[in-house]
């Protein structure tokens, strides 16, 4: 008796840690500098919003004559679009693989508006992109629980830990294992990808998540994956699951 | 047409001091870089940035290249009486952009 007693102690005691386990993860927010946290906390300051402005400008314009505007077929952004940047990347039925924010805007302006794709980074996709993003700032990632994600999402992961380049580093390396560490005299963030698309100082512009990733590739020097390939987005797919719960800051500003 | 987020505020006490504040979105070429052919890109800055209170001269500012794409301004102003603020920048390649906004003084 006394046996069973102390072993359910010991259960409530491990579960009770569980609970209680402080997350470990980092948003980049928490690593920068007080300057730049003010500047993503005030969107008069941040000049992703000026881009975001833009967003809601094309949201309402229809694309052509006989066309609908986004506006036209899901009504207000603030209403329909809360949540939706915050579950992408989905997967469509069509391609049969998962895609990203941007590629839904694209595959939207194809099907329904009878337009042509933006370019990958353009600044009518970017602008559209953290127009849609930002319904969502502030909640929690929750990635979708489509069973059809999950053998993409495994790719992305093993993809994440993939040694890649001439350095033979991979994601996890730096940002699993390094974080927190110093690469020159940068800070190596655990790499979250929960503000994007966001406002790098060092680019001085507007950037999604592809850019970023491919910018890192280059950096470790291996050939970067192309822009809308699908290895990419099951990449953007485990990042997403790996930061699941964390609030979305997009559009966010980094160093 | 530039794009800008100015903050004044609507209303505001006689004497008090009130903070203005602008972003505008310019990339602020510096005329050093090259780009990815290897060739310079031509320099596109914004050279002269004003603020006016009725006519009269709140702030100004010369920028160089080596401030920052998309220049933000933060200053004060002490409110004695309502009226209009005019911004304007000017830059190169005869870049040219002028907002207001009414400040009314109780």
């Amino acid at each position: 008796m006394k046996r069973w007693a102390a072993a359910i102690a010991m259960v409530a005691v491990c579960l009770n840690a569980n609970a209680q386990a402080p997350d470990a993860r980092r948003s980049g927010f928490d690593d920068m500098s007080p300057q730049t946290q003010a500047m993503q906390r005030d969107d008069m300051q941040n000049p992703a919003m000026l881009t975001v402005q833009d967003g809601a400008a094309l949201w309402e314009r229809a694309p052509s004559t006989s066309a609908k505007a986004c506006a036209g077929c899901h009504g207000a952004a603030a209403k329909a679009m809360r949540g939706v940047a915050a579950s992408y990347p989905a997967f469509d039925k069509t391609l049969k693989r998962p895609i990203d924010l941007s590629q839904r805007i694209n595959l939207c302006r194809e099907r329904h508006q009878q337009s042509t794709p933006f370019a990958a980074e353009s600044p009518e996709l970017l602008a559209l992109e953290s127009y849609v993003a930002l319904q969502s700032r502030g909640l929690p990632i929750t990635p979708l629980a489509d069973p059809k994600l999950q053998a993409p999402r495994a790719r992305g992961e093993a993809l994440y830990r993939q040694r890649i380049g001439q350095l033979d580093l991979s994601c996890a390396q730096c940002h699993d294992e390094r974080a927190g560490g110093r690469l020159g005299g940068s800070l190596i963030p655990q790499g979250h990808a929960n503000g994007y698309p966001l406002y790098r100082l060092e680019w001085q512009a507007l950037g999604s998540l592809q850019r970023r990733l491919r910018n890192c590739m280059t950096g470790v020097r291996a050939e970067p994956l192309a822009y809308g390939s699908p290895e990419i987005v099951e990449l953007a797919l485990y990042l997403a699951w790996r930061d699941r719960g964390m609030k979305l800051e997009a559009p966010a500003v980094r160093p | 047409m530039a794009r800008t987020l100015l903050t004044v505020p609507p209303t505001a006490k006689r004497g008090e001091v009130i903070e203005l504040r602008t972003l505008i979105a310019h990339i602020m070429e510096t005329g050093f870089r090259p780009d990815a052919n290897g060739q310079v890109k031509p320099r596109d800055l914004i050279n002269r940035f004003s603020c006016r209170f009725n006519g009269e001269l709140v702030c100004s500012a010369e920028l160089y290249p080596a401030v920052a794409a998309n220049p933000y301004f933060s200053f004060t102003m002490l409110a004695t009486e309502s009226g209009t603020l005019s911004f304007s920048w000017e830059g190169d390649n005869g870049f040219s952009q002028s907002e207001s906004a009414v400040l009314t003084v109780t």
